[in-house]
């Protein structure tokens, strides 16, 4: 199963963990070792395991069966705090920061320093100071709340946090994902020492380039199974796609039609707002789906945001069919036939504890009511409808809409919105998060959604699936759009090149991709 | 440096503002009052502003941890009655006994004197603070929404303190009720300190009224210390994100019990203060709602977010006294009293509404739901 020869003896050892949730295997029968000194990048889908790997490892959830040793010893962790206590220390997706607490607070919060038993605000202020300087972001005031930072502070913070608890195993989960470019250079420095000090580290991440960049070995999960472990340039990255996901990708994408000058549905310009748009121009004809590409935070979602009425003190102009619009709410927008899949759906997307069947109509009631009374007929009938359309996976449309895998959860979103008979879609970052298998079933709907006369302005953060789906992708920059590419300029050099703002006269050459 | 004050008074703008609407409201009191700025006008204003002040303190811990606690009133009217009994000094002790449908259980003679007075003092407070244990434990262990936990525990304690004295009755030493509700000049004449209170170097300070001091006191002991060791560190962690609070190894469970034993530690020193300065223990049920509504309104005032997370027990101790000195106000206008509850919803509503401005500015109207 291991390629990988062992260098030295390993720091953290498993051996046939399992677990399972609710009869739903998320682990089976996997080994796993990890070294000193090590990068060990973990790789695999959404579902694959990595999560339930890491959570048994860091203490947040205890395997059904299995053996963990950690230097030599047979540990099992019952809390994050036990785990912590041993050197292990985990750097979760979902921020562990108390948002109300101050810096200093929420980076000392578990040991923080003491002078006659009670807090020394002082010392953990220099504390805070230290450690957020060893990553190189002594910008972010230790008095500040956590609230008042932007997200890449937040997680900043949350990586001094973490650091503070001189960690002996660091598991990073997709840790530098709302990160800027400049502050994930600082965090690879930091990466680079920690290795350096002999300290082992885990690393979850989606970026394929961050991955070669950084691991001096990967492991693939797949199913709930280890299913290989190899060192730095052993595997090409179509290799290891190919281990993550079993079978070829090059399907992915339905073809793009080809079609004449469409008639345009969105038609902005110079759109402005605050500091994150700036002169925006843009036109998304009938039938057509725009890419938004880009690096992250560029303004990309505040367009979204602003189109959807989301955002106060928008200047410039909007037409949908002809028509200008000014909406100043989502309920207005969607009165002029706009939708928009949001950024998170597990709170801007779906009611959780609500029913599948009500979160499906909850965007379209007016529809399916006579009067004041929603048509319970009706109703059942326009549920069923969206259900097999989307070909969601479910128990009984009663079934709390949180039961759904998130894949599924994201088709529930898309099918509220599909029941409002929109001209216009705005989707922000829909895949993320989601199985292969679930995204090129959205892909698939995109096209036919596209096909059936809808406009579409798509966000991703993955320039595949942009040059995949997108008949054209505008790139953005600092809230402007610097480039618009179609047809054959449609390549991820030049949309690389373009993110960067680089001249992109020069890049066209074949050959240059993967940057 | 400058940074650093401009972040903390931006952190701090509601208690700031409370603080400054206090003073506000009782400068503008005291001078249209013909006593205004004398001993006995504070001394006065203290006795009424103290066991408000302290169940707002007492409301505020559970609060900070995204829980009402709707039991305070119910603990402060029960420690009230078991000081009726407990607190009376008589020379020869109290004899004490239950009586449970017609039936008498002797349970021998309470201590007086100074040491009874004392033991008396700790065994109220030790009350409260037991009843808000059981409060925490329920919410903790039963699993139960705190509104609803105390609700029902509140309703308990009631009962309790109805039981104890189901007319109003008992008695409180004299000595003790004089010392403690009036100036420090008094308190040292009663208990015979700093020459009867006359000494030179004491009379700078002998106009401060007891109450006063007490809730500086209790403040500082016991409020300071608390909100900076790590428990309390917690309950603020706990009431802004519960999960991360988790994630992150805090104690959670203990923190909350903790809130609520120490919310019934406080409400214990209101009941025992009320107790005091009435001579009396009452089961007054509409007395003990209304402060119970009017210890979260206090909390508000005086700058914590009810959602938990932000916020002092200091800033309500403040909300208190702004709700308090509205009510001053009717006495010397001479206004129908029974406009009170209409001017005390206003500046409530108002309080709370500047708390709220910040929503004009926010550019992004999705963080208003976040």
């Amino acid at each position: 199963m291991s390629d990988a020869v062992l260098t030295q003896p390993a720091f953290l050892t498993l051996s046939g963990i399992s677990k399972r949730y609710a009869g739903v295997r998320a682990l089976e029968g996997v080994d796993f070792a990890c070294e000193r000194g090590k990068i060990h990048a973990v790789l695999g889908e959404n579902g694959a395991g990595k999560s339930t790997l890491i959570k048994i490892i860091s203490g947040v959830v205890q395997p059904d069966s299995g053996s963990m040793r950690l230097a030599g010893r047979d540990v099992s962790f019952a809390t994050p705090s036990a785990a912590n206590a041993a050197g292990v220390v985990c750097i979760f997706q979902e921020l562990s920061l108390m948002p109300d607490l101050s810096v200093a607070d929420n980076i000392s919060i578990a040991s923080p320093p003491r002078r006659f038993g009670l807090i020394d605000a002082r010392a953990q202020r220099r504390r805070a100071e230290q450690l957020l300087a060893e990553i190189g972001c002594e910008d972010v005031n230790p008095l500040m709340r956590v609230r008042d930072l932007p997200l890449s502070r937040r997680q900043v913070v949350e990586i001094a946090k973490a650091l503070g608890k001189k960690p002996q195993l660091l598991i990073l989960d997709e840790a530098t994902s709302a990160l800027t470019s400049a502050d994930v250079e600082k965090v690879y420095a930091m990466l680079a020492r920690l290795k350096a000090e002999g300290v082992a580290i885990l690393y979850i991440s989606h970026r394929m380039h961050e991955v070669e960049a950084l691991a001096d070995r990967a492991s693939v999960f797949r199913n709930g199974r280890h299913i290989e472990t190899f060192d730095k340039g052993k595997r090409s990255t179509a290799d290891i796609v190919q281990l993550m996901i079993g079978r070829d990708i090059a399907t992915q994408y339905p073809p793009k039609p080809a079609r004449a000058t469409p008639k345009p549905v969105l038609d902005i310009e110079n759109l402005s707002w605050d500091r994150h748009l700036d002169r925006i121009s843009l036109r998304v004809g009938a039938g057509e789906i725009v890419g938004l590409g880009g690096l992250d935070g560029q303004g990309q979602k505040s367009l979204l945001l602003a189109l959807f009425g989301v955002l106060r003190g928008v200047t410039g102009r909007v037409t949908v069919e002809g028509r200008e619009v000014r909406p100043a709410s989502p309920a207005a927008a969607k009165s002029v036939g706009i939708a928009l899949v949001p950024e998170d759906r597990k709170t801007e997307g779906l009611m959780l504890p609500m029913s599948i069947a009500d979160n499906l109509v909850i965007a379209s009631l007016g529809a399916i009511s006579t009067g004041p009374l929603v048509d319970r007929a009706r109703e059942n009938e326009v549920i069923k409808r969206a259900i097999a359309r989307l070909q969601i996976k479910i128990g009984a449309p009663g079934d709390a809409v949180s039961t759904l895998s998130g894949g599924n959860q994201q088709k529930v979103v898309l099918a509220k919105w599909l029941m409002t008979d929109p001209k216009l879609i705005l989707l922000n970052d829909p895949t993320r998060g989601i199985d292969v298998g679930t995204k090129q079933e959205l892909y698939r709907l995109m096209r036919e959604l596209a096909d059936q006369g809808a406009a579409i302005l798509f966000y991703s953060t993955d320039y595949d699936e942009l040059i995949g789906c997108c008949d054209r992708v505008a790139i953005m920059y600092d809230g402007r759009i610097v480039r618009e590419l179609e047809g054959d300029a449609l390549t991820e050099t030049n949309i690389i090149a373009s993110a960067l703002n680089i001249d992109a006269a020069t890049q066209d050459a074949p050959g240059a991709a993967h940057a | 440096m400058l940074d650093d004050i401009a972040i903390r008074l931006r952190q701090n703008v509601g208690i700031v503002t409370a603080v400054l609407l206090f003073f506000i409201l009782y400068l503008l009191y005291n001078f249209a009052h013909p006593k205004g700025f004398s001993s006995a006008v504070l001394v006065q204003n203290g006795d009424e502003i103290f066991a408000l002040a302290m169940l707002a303190m007492a409301q505020t811990v559970p609060v900070l941890a995204s829980g009402l606690d709707l039991s305070v009133g119910a603990v402060m009217t029960m420690v009230g009655c078991f000081a009726s009994y407990l607190l009376t000094g008589a020379a020869g002790g109290t004899p004490l006994h239950l009586d449970i449908f017609g039936l008498q259980f002797g349970l021998g003679t309470f201590p007086g004197g100074v040491g009874g007075i004392l033991l008396g003092t700790v065994i109220c407070l030790a009350t409260g603070a037991l009843a808000g244990f059981i409060n925490g434990c329920v919410v903790v262990y039963g699993r139960i929404q705190p509104i609803i936990a105390t609700l029902a525990t509140g309703a308990v304690y009631i009962g309790i303190a109805l039981f104890l004295r189901p007319t109003p009755g008992g008695k409180i030493d004299e000595d003790l009720n004089w010392a403690l509700t009036n100036s420090l000049g008094d308190f040292a004449a009663t208990v015979h300190i700093f020459d009867d209170g006359a000494a030179g170097w004491f009379a700078p300070v002998a106009w401060i009224p007891v109450p006063f001091v007490l809730l500086i006191l209790v403040a500082l002991l016991v409020w300071v210390p608390f909100r900076r060791s790590v428990l309390g560190r917690a309950v603020y962690a706990v009431g802004s994100a519960e999960g991360a609070a988790y994630m992150s190894g805090l104690p959670i469970e203990r923190a909350k019990i903790a809130a609520f034993t120490l919310a019934g530690f406080f409400a214990g020193c209101g009941g025992l203060f009320l107790a005091i300065q009435t001579s009396s223990g009452n089961a007054d049920i509409p007395q003990a709602g209304a402060y119970t509504l009017n210890s979260i309104a206090s909390v508000v005032i005086g700058g914590t977010s009810l959602l938990g997370g932000t916020g002092s027990a200091i800033g309500s101790i403040f909300g208190a006294m702004v709700l308090r000195v509205i009510s001053f106000f009717f006495r010397i206008f001479d206004i129908a009293p029974l406009l009170q509850p209409l001017f005390e919803g206003l500046i409530l509503l108002a309080a709370v509404s500047i708390g709220a401005l910040g929503v004009l500015r926010v550019k992004n109207t999705l963080e208003l739901f976040r």
